[in-house]
């Protein structure tokens, strides 16, 4: 009788704090399967094999400009660190379920700090040649157990010119591989089916450092800070983001709710923390780290892009924890945000808070559970087991090396 | 992306790659050129020497008149044949002068595979009155409110006590100027608020009215006895005022967190999160803003020569280690023989060593019954005199709890400002009849030209202007309320001009 007793209270107390973690009032667990997915451990689920490639194809560049390091499109410099370190590295390529091939495609820049991706499709071509050349392992499936880290613009169409990037298509070699990019819109030509999309790079140390006081009340309703008009290259609106931004600022320019502006002022990081509205507009892509920074900052992101595929979007629940404003509704932007009842944009918010969520939009360094790095890899865990079609027979070639334009066949 | 991340460079960037393709780009390494791109190039340039010559892309009105075929604003069907076309006519963009408004018909260029999003020109929205609509304002306001009081809840005090604030106050000119600064405050605080207002010369309409709007929860009880006219017997009478307000709370029993708030005091939002953090009794800092009064004649010399005179605190002084070390009260030696004596007197009107307002205490300490009240605590009934400062209700001192973390932050700021013991002002503010005959100033005592006014500071007469303008023959002078002589007070030279002759 006393057993059972002593066994109740032991079963009881074991409980008791399980059940209350569950109603912390300030984080809302992202419920059902999607939650789950975000804290999974990839450890054990898949192997990783990194080839060697001569540091021409990463050091070297990484060398040359050190600036790869910072901008946003790190992450592919960041994933190889990752992965050289990772526990679900392995050094038999037998039995590795997935090839990665370290090229950082990304970091030829201009002076002023922006990317050029004209020598990109050659570096990549170069590097499978040298791939399928030296190890058996991309001639048997062609590149489907492969994955690259494209985090251009357009991803693997390697031009920043949306117009460009249709013409030129994926790279033809890349067909079968799988992409991991940050580029995402439904039914375009550089979103392959099987990407993986992930965040632009957002340095979290920066993030952290400009935390401010929780209880700061939030008192900007919407708050954006950008270009509306690219005067350089299309004055007149239009082109750029398809409109939405110079639509944004005419209709909304008159509107003290509104806190947008093309000014770079220095408190950019703390004025998000007190807006209870961030709004992600398209660009010239799709895209882009102001995402990352109203998911991290707690403001809930107003995505006004069409079609967009957000990151690690069958991981993370958007609909629930963003507001998705068609860009022909964007004249009518301030009705559909005030029309949210209060309990919506509170559930939101404390989804928001959870850090989880937080964690899986950054790259941190060293790499922590649940950042994007494991979400990557839980990605292309998730991707597994390898159909056993893609295996090709000895001799068989699908994949046509010659295709795309003539400047990309020349050697790098 | 984020293209506030990557300035104009970028944007040249991208200019740049269009004027020398060649090398980089390897799309456009077509080095044979079939007559019809020679044709169109043609074609292209003469367009561009036609919209050189007008001043505007006529190119756009060709278009639309030729290959319309809806007539919405925005978008129209694809066009293949016109791909090339436009991707070239758009591409150079250098001789767009006229603003586009937003009836643009955009040329569109070839469709990715089936998608609903089209690359290309597109127009831009606005809707036909871009202003907000104050329906959704209001709204909007009430989601921030909201989401404020959420994050209260969350980061805020936990259980947030209940604010009694004590104020004696009495009917004078500048009455209506404080008691609305205060109320507007209190309106603002976040927690509940019960205001006990001690009025001298017992209850009147005009308190009653001025505090009616304030939707706060008051308690309003009139004290026999008329506001003297020097500063002294005011405080005197003020301590009474409070103590007496203080028997109320005992009695009634109220449960919170007492302050005091001088109705020509102005206080800070965070002074009422700050003391929420007291526990039995603390006392935050006091900024005065006592010597501002009288920056003239003899501080004008001398500003030069001493550095900007810093703003003298009272309030609590702490040690290294964030303990309750001593007080800091305020200096009286520099103004010494200077000071106002009479409330309406131009020389400065000095606090005393430690006002009431610096300090703020548990309503249980109060309460009658022992429960858990600490024992240095004075009984209120057993006050043989009257307090100068609510120390006076501690036995020892060194209990007070510094707020504001330690007394640094100041919080609220004490300042007298008063008009003359005989100035008048219509009552409630309302000017009811409209003034139809005026009487001139000539029949009140007062002097006109006061000896001590410095030679810059001209006699200005007719400071309050009756707004409502009033058909009347005596155009003599009007009446005068001279309410506002302590201060100089620069009124519109309108007034002055209009006014040609200075009684």
């Amino acid at each position: 009788m006393g057993k059972c007793f002593w066994a109740f209270l032991f079963i009881a107390f074991g409980f008791a704090p399980s059940i209350t973690a569950e109603h912390n009032p300030r984080t809302e667990r992202i419920s059902g399967s999607a939650g789950d997915v975000l804290e999974d451990d990839p450890v054990g689920r898949l192997k990783v094999y990194v080839y060697e490639l001569p540091s021409k194809y990463n050091k070297k560049i990484l060398q040359k400009d050190p600036r790869c390091l910072s901008h946003m499109f790190a992450a592919e410099i960041f994933m190889h660190r990752f992965l050289l370190s990772s526990a679900v590295r392995t050094l038999n390529p037998e039995e590795a379920d997935w090839f990665y091939t370290p090229i950082y495609a990304t970091c030829d820049l201009t002076p002023t700090g922006l990317p050029l991706p004209f020598k990109s499709p050659r570096m990549v071509r170069s590097a499978i040649q040298l791939i399928s050349s030296s190890w058996p392992y991309w001639n048997r499936t062609e590149g489907a157990d492969h994955f690259f880290v494209v985090p251009h613009d357009f991803g693997a169409c390697f031009h920043y010119q949306e117009e460009k990037a249709i013409e030129r298509g994926i790279l033809p070699i890349l067909q079968r591989a799988t992409l991991v990019q940050t580029f995402g819109q439904r039914n375009h030509v550089c979103l392959k089916e099987g990407s993986i999309t992930i965040p632009p790079y957002a340095p979290p140390q920066k993030m952290q450092a400009r935390q401010i006081p929780p209880e700061t009340p939030r008192s900007i309703f919407v708050y954006f800070r950008g270009l509306f008009y690219d005067v350089n290259n299309d004055p007149e609106g239009g082109y750029y983001a398809r409109g939405a931004r110079a639509a944004v600022w005419e209709n909304f320019k008159n509107n003290l709710l509104f806190d947008i502006s093309t000014e770079h002022p220095t408190t950019y990081y703390e004025d998000m923390q007190r807006a209870i509205f961030c709004l992600c507009p398209l660009g010239w892509a799709p895209w882009s780290p102001r995402l990352v920074e109203a998911v991290v900052f707690g403001c809930i992101p107003v995505i006004i892009a069409d079609d967009i595929v957000l990151p690690f979007a069958d991981a993370i629940p958007w609909e629930e924890i963003g507001v998705f404003v068609a860009e022909e509704d964007v004249p009518k932007l301030d009705t559909i945000l005030t029309s949210i009842p209060p309990e919506v944009i509170l559930r939101k918010q404390r989804l928001l808070a959870n850090p989880s969520m937080k964690r899986a939009m950054l790259f941190p360094q060293p790499a922590l559970p649940g950042d994007a790095f494991h979400q990557i890899l839980n990605g292309l865990a998730r991707k597994l087991p390898h159909q056993k079609s893609i295996y090709l027979k000895p001799g068989k070639k699908i994949l046509n090396w010659t295709a795309g334009p003539v400047g990309d066949l020349k050697p790098w | 992306m984020k293209l506030s991340a990557l300035p104009q460079s970028y944007l040249n960037r991208r200019s740049n790659s269009f004027r020398s393709p060649g090398p980089l780009d390897s799309s456009s390494d077509s080095a044979v050129k079939s007559p019809a791109t020679i044709f169109w190039l043609i074609l292209h340039g003469l367009c561009c020497l036609i919209s050189l010559v007008l001043g505007f892309r006529f190119s756009r009105l060709v278009f639309f008149f030729l290959f319309s075929t809806s007539s919405t604003n925005f978008y129209t069907a694809p066009f293949r044949s016109t791909a090339e076309l436009a991707k070239t006519l758009d591409v150079h963009s250098v001789l767009s002068t006229k603003p586009v408004s937003n009836l643009e018909l955009p040329l569109l260029n070839k469709t990715a595979t089936n998608s609903r999003v089209v690359v290309g020109r597109h127009g831009i929205r606005i809707r036909p009155w871009p202003h907000p609509n104050p329906i959704e304002v209001m709204k909007a306001h009430k989601i921030i409110e909201r989401v404020q009081k959420e994050q209260r809840l969350q980061f805020g005090v936990k259980d947030p006590s209940t604010i009694i604030v004590v104020t004696p106050t009495y009917v004078r000119t500048f009455q209506a100027l404080h008691l609305t600064g205060v109320m507007h405050s209190l309106m603002l605080v976040p927690y509940d608020v019960v205001w006990i207002l001690v009025e001298a010369g017992g209850i009147s309409n005009e308190t009653a009215s001025l505090i009616a709007k304030s939707g706060l929860k008051t308690i309003h009880v009139g004290f026999n006895q008329r506001m003297p006219n020097s500063w002294d017997e005011r405080n005197k009478l003020e301590s009474k005022m409070r103590l007496r307000a203080l028997r109320i709370v005992r009695e009634k029993k109220l449960d919170g967190i007492v302050m005091f708030a001088d109705d020509s005091n102005m206080h800070s939002m965070e002074l009422f999160d700050e003391i929420q953090n007291v526990k039995w009794f603390g006392a935050v800092s006091v900024g005065i803003l006592a010597t501002l009064a009288n920056t003239d004649e003899s501080a004008d010399q001398k500003k030069d020569k001493e550095e900007n005179p810093r703003m003298p605190i009272q309030g609590p002084a702490c040690n290294v280690s964030n303990m309750l070390a001593g007080w800091h009260t305020f200096n009286t030696l520099p103004f010494a023989g200077k000071s106002a004596v009479y409330i309406d007197d131009r020389a400065t009107v000095l606090p005393r060593k430690l006002e009431w307002s610096g300090f703020v205490f548990n309503s249980r300490l109060l309460w009658k019954d022992g429960g858990d009240k600490p024992e240095w605590i004075k009984d209120i009934d057993m006050l043989h005199g009257d307090i100068e400062s609510p120390l006076g209700l501690v036995k020892d001192p060194s209990v007070v709890e510094p707020l504001g973390s330690c007394g640094r932050q100041v919080l609220l700021w004490w300042l007298r400002v008063e008009a003359r013991a005989d100035s008048k002002f219509p009552p409630r503010w309302i000017i009811d009849p409209p003034l139809d005959i005026t009487v001139p100033s000539k029949r009140t005592p007062w002097p006109d030209a006061p000896p001590e006014l410095p030679a810059n500071d001209k006699p200005v007469m007719g400071i309050q202007e009756p707004i409502v303008k009033h058909t009347t023959k005596t155009r003599t002078s009007r009446s005068k309320r001279r309410s506002k002589r302590k201060h100089e007070t620069r009124t519109d030279t309108q007034a002055s001009t209009r006014h040609s002759e200075q009684n």
